[in-house]
């Protein structure tokens, strides 16, 4: 394929034009943002892109390497070099085009992927120079936005029809990207959403200064002109069967029905008013558009909020704590910062726009007044001690270190369990003791026409990971059913 | 897509709306709920099904006219949409054959006992329903209940319809008949509360169906957790139905009362 293909002539003119050294001497780009006091006020979009002259000298960091490290830490194989080849020759339109060969959402992974721990941990530079890495996710949004804003977006080829009927439960980033390589074998691909938006925690969970909607939406669009269709308020396992589907014709069924119940801690006064899920503090503020005053959904807004938790969902809902006008956004995690599983970037913006960091605290309890609303979070300070079975250090309890801090709103964000409607629906279904679906490494559960990834197979992961189990679920259900 | 076909006033703030929803309709089963939402700025809200006709592929709602999205539901007339409908959700009712059963209902909360008092007479229990209601326009549904009921007795404050009293009055009244093998009661928090607390005194195994705020009503956000034998149970997907003495109602109330003062704020959007 000349798009990707590095022995082309122009890939290998383009690699002698600049020497090796000029490219690993370049500095890498820094991401253009609003600023943090500024921007902590609003929803607008914090990261703002590259503009052309900053991705092209990006890309031109690139070695194009013959064997590109950085390719096997993407869950979804995006061709690196190949896209950013053509960023480097000014082909950005192409650029986009190697991207959508492989990602269903590349405007969406551009944002939210946690590159630092994926492709970027790989590349040349990190691995041999130990410099800082090519920004390989800067550079895919940068060729996903301006293909978007081209007005001129590609539409996959599509193989002929093959007429056979396929369904996908969920539209999150598992079933989208499933949908979208099915779409592109050629299968009649419906895919089935239990809320009243396409999108799943794209929409109800990435909030809109990180992950605009507008952008999902275009992806969306992009699936439809495809030929995906998409039914909204279905609720598989509730609504329909899997039996109906499959009386209904269809031959195989992925379900990506993705996190369900929140995690609480258990502890006195959790329920208490102004304490919640972040899944519902998100949804309400992101899918509901609470605050909005043209919305009938209402939320709560406190003067001061605290967020528990560490990983890029506490950091989401802290950010929007400031949003809707908290005084003072606390984010409390039991272990350090080093511990803390959310992307360097959140972590950086969080404390930029003003998040006061409690780490190495616990919540003990909550207190309430004579309404029942919360007022005050009893804290356990904790210190690092041996490592766990996740290889973080422990955090243990220092004895006598307690506090009281006001609060008025609190978030708990400390996972969630997958969501059991089409697990406890499925007659036969195996699940595991977690609620898990379980599958075997084609993510074929122990009903053959059955697949399964993403969160209600993983437990709790990452867009890209959701992603990259839907074109792998995909692959396998092609050959299963070729193979039938 | 959820095309409203009849619309009725059961009294002045008691609506019923009948809704196309074809695989819903097929789908449900006694204790059933649904999510609906009205407009594109609407809010997500629970209601129980009062019945189904799976041959016309439409399901029967009944709404209380109190707040903002109650009103805009019910404002809705017929040939009107409703934006988003889904369902069915929660647990159904375990119906079998149990020997006796009371049925108590009060509010908004006897149109899903209906469906539950056809399943259990079907089921060959002997059934008793009790409707409470402040006056004698606030008893709904008293004819469909009688198509089904061994027996109906109607309880109000003022003594306008069948006996002056409350709900537990009726309760209580049968209970001292006659040998009752279980209680299903479905009303305003406060209602249910002093019914669980009368059954228990009886020790009559009791059912409440809950009806709490809720964003999603898949199992997701959390907001419906009330407090079930001293363990945090989400209603949506554990629920709508608990054992009664089970549960927390004093919590339940409390967090009923989560958003009271946006509510409040919030009633100019229906010229209130």
């Amino acid at each position: 394929m000349a798009l990707e293909d590095r022995s082309e002539a122009w890939r290998d003119a383009l690699r002698k034009s600049i020497s090796g050294k000029e490219r690993t001497d370049t500095p890498r780009v820094k991401m253009n943002e609003l600023d943090a006091k500024v921007r902590a006020r609003n929803y607008e979009e914090v990261n703002q892109g590259l503009t052309e002259e900053q991705a092209r000298k990006e890309a031109s960091r690139c070695m194009d390497c013959p064997n590109p490290t950085c390719m096997e830490g993407c869950p979804v194989g995006i061709n690196i070099p190949g896209f950013i080849k053509n960023i480097e020759r000014g082909e950005h339109l192409e650029a986009a085009k190697v991207l959508r060969k492989t990602s269903a959402l590349p405007a969406v992974c551009g944002r939210v992927c946690p590159q630092e721990k994926q492709c970027e941990s790989q590349c040349f530079y990190k691995l041999k120079l130990k410099k800082e890495p090519v920004a390989i996710g800067y550079l895919e949004r940068f060729a996903a936005d301006y293909e978007r804003e081209s007005g001129k977006m590609a539409t996959p080829e599509t193989a002929a029809k093959n007429g056979i009927k396929v369904a996908a439960v969920g539209s999150g980033p598992a079933g989208l990207s499933f949908a979208g390589d099915m779409a592109k074998a050629g299968y009649d691909v419906t895919v089935f959403e239990a809320l009243h938006e396409i999108g799943g925690v794209l929409k109800y969970g990435i909030p809109g200064f990180r992950l605009p909607n507008r952008i999902v939406d275009v992806e969306i669009e992009n699936l439809k002109k495809m030929g995906v269709k998409f039914q909204k308020n279905t609720i598989v396992g509730k609504t329909i069967s899997t039996k109906d589907l499959e009386s209904e014709g269809f031959k195989g069924i992925f379900v990506a029905s993705g996190a369900g119940l929140p995690r609480f801690m258990n502890i006195k006064g959790e329920n208490l008013i102004g304490i919640m899920s972040s899944n519902e503090y998100l949804t309400r503020v992101n899918l509901m558009d609470a605050n909005n005053a043209d919305s009938d959904t209402p939320v709560l807004k406190g003067k001061n909020v605290a967020v528990v938790g560490g990983g890029n969902t506490a950091m989401d809902s802290v950010r929007t704590a400031l949003r809707l006008g908290a005084e003072r956004a606390m984010l409390v995690y039991r272990r350090s910062e080093a511990e803390m599983p959310a992307r360097l970037e959140e972590i950086h913006h969080a404390k930029e726009e003003g998040v006061e960091f409690m780490t190495l605290h616990n919540p003990l309890e909550y207190i309430g007044d004579e309404k029942g609303r919360v007022t005050t979070m009893r804290l356990q300070k904790m210190e690092l001690g041996e490592p766990d079975a996740s290889g973080r250090r422990s955090p243990v309890a220092i004895e006598g270190g307690i506090i009281d801090v006001p609060v008025d709103v609190v978030i708990v964000s400390i996972g969630v369990s997958p969501n059991p409607i089409v697990p406890s629906s499925v007659e036969g279904l195996e699940v595991s003791a977690k609620g898990t679906i379980v599958v075997n490494d084609k993510l074929q559960s122990n009903i053959p026409t059955l697949f399964a990834g993403g969160d209600i197979v993983r437990g709790g992961a990452t867009v890209i990971l959701a992603m990259g189990d839907g074109r792998k679920a995909a692959a396998e259900m092609h050959q299963y059913l070729c193979s039938k | 897509m959820y095309k409203i076909v009849d619309k009725k006033f059961f009294s002045e703030n008691v609506v019923m709306l009948e809704v196309e929803a074809p695989l819903i309709a097929k789908a449900r089963k006694p204790g059933n709920f649904v999510i609906v939402r009205t407009g594109e700025q609407g809010e997500r809200i629970p209601l129980t099904i009062a019945s189904a006709d799976e041959k016309k592929g439409t399901i029967t709602l009944v709404a209380q006219r109190v707040g903002v999205s109650s009103t805009k539901l019910t404002d809705l007339n017929i040939g009107d949409e409703v934006t988003d409908l889904v369902g069915p959700l929660g647990k159904a009712t375990e119906i079998k054959k149990y020997g006796t059963v009371i049925c108590a209902g009060g509010g908004v909360g006897v149109a899903p006992l209906l469906p539950i008092v056809e399943g259990m007479k079907k089921a060959g229990n002997k059934v008793i329903v009790v409707l409470a209601a402040r006056n004698k326009d606030l008893i709904i549904l008293e004819e469909q209940m009688r198509a089904f009921a061994d027996e109906v007795i109607i309880m109000t404050d003022d003594g306008s319809a069948g006996k002056k009293g409350l709900v537990t009055n009726g309760v209580e009244e049968v209970i001292l008949r006659e040998k009752v093998d279980l209680c299903v009661t479905i009303g305003p928090a406060i209602m249910m509360k002093f019914v669980s607390l009368l059954t228990k005194k009886y020790e009559l195994p009791t059912m409440a169906s809950l009806n709490t705020i809720m964003v999603d009503g898949t199992g997701m956000c959390g907001a419906c957790r009330v407090t079930v034998g001293g363990k945090t149970k989400f209603v949506c997907v554990d629920g709508p139905e608990f054992d009664a003495h089970q549960v927390d109602f004093d919590e339940m109330m409390m967090r009923l009362g989560a958003y009271k003062e946006q509510e409040k704020a919030d009633m100019y959007k229906i010229g209130k």
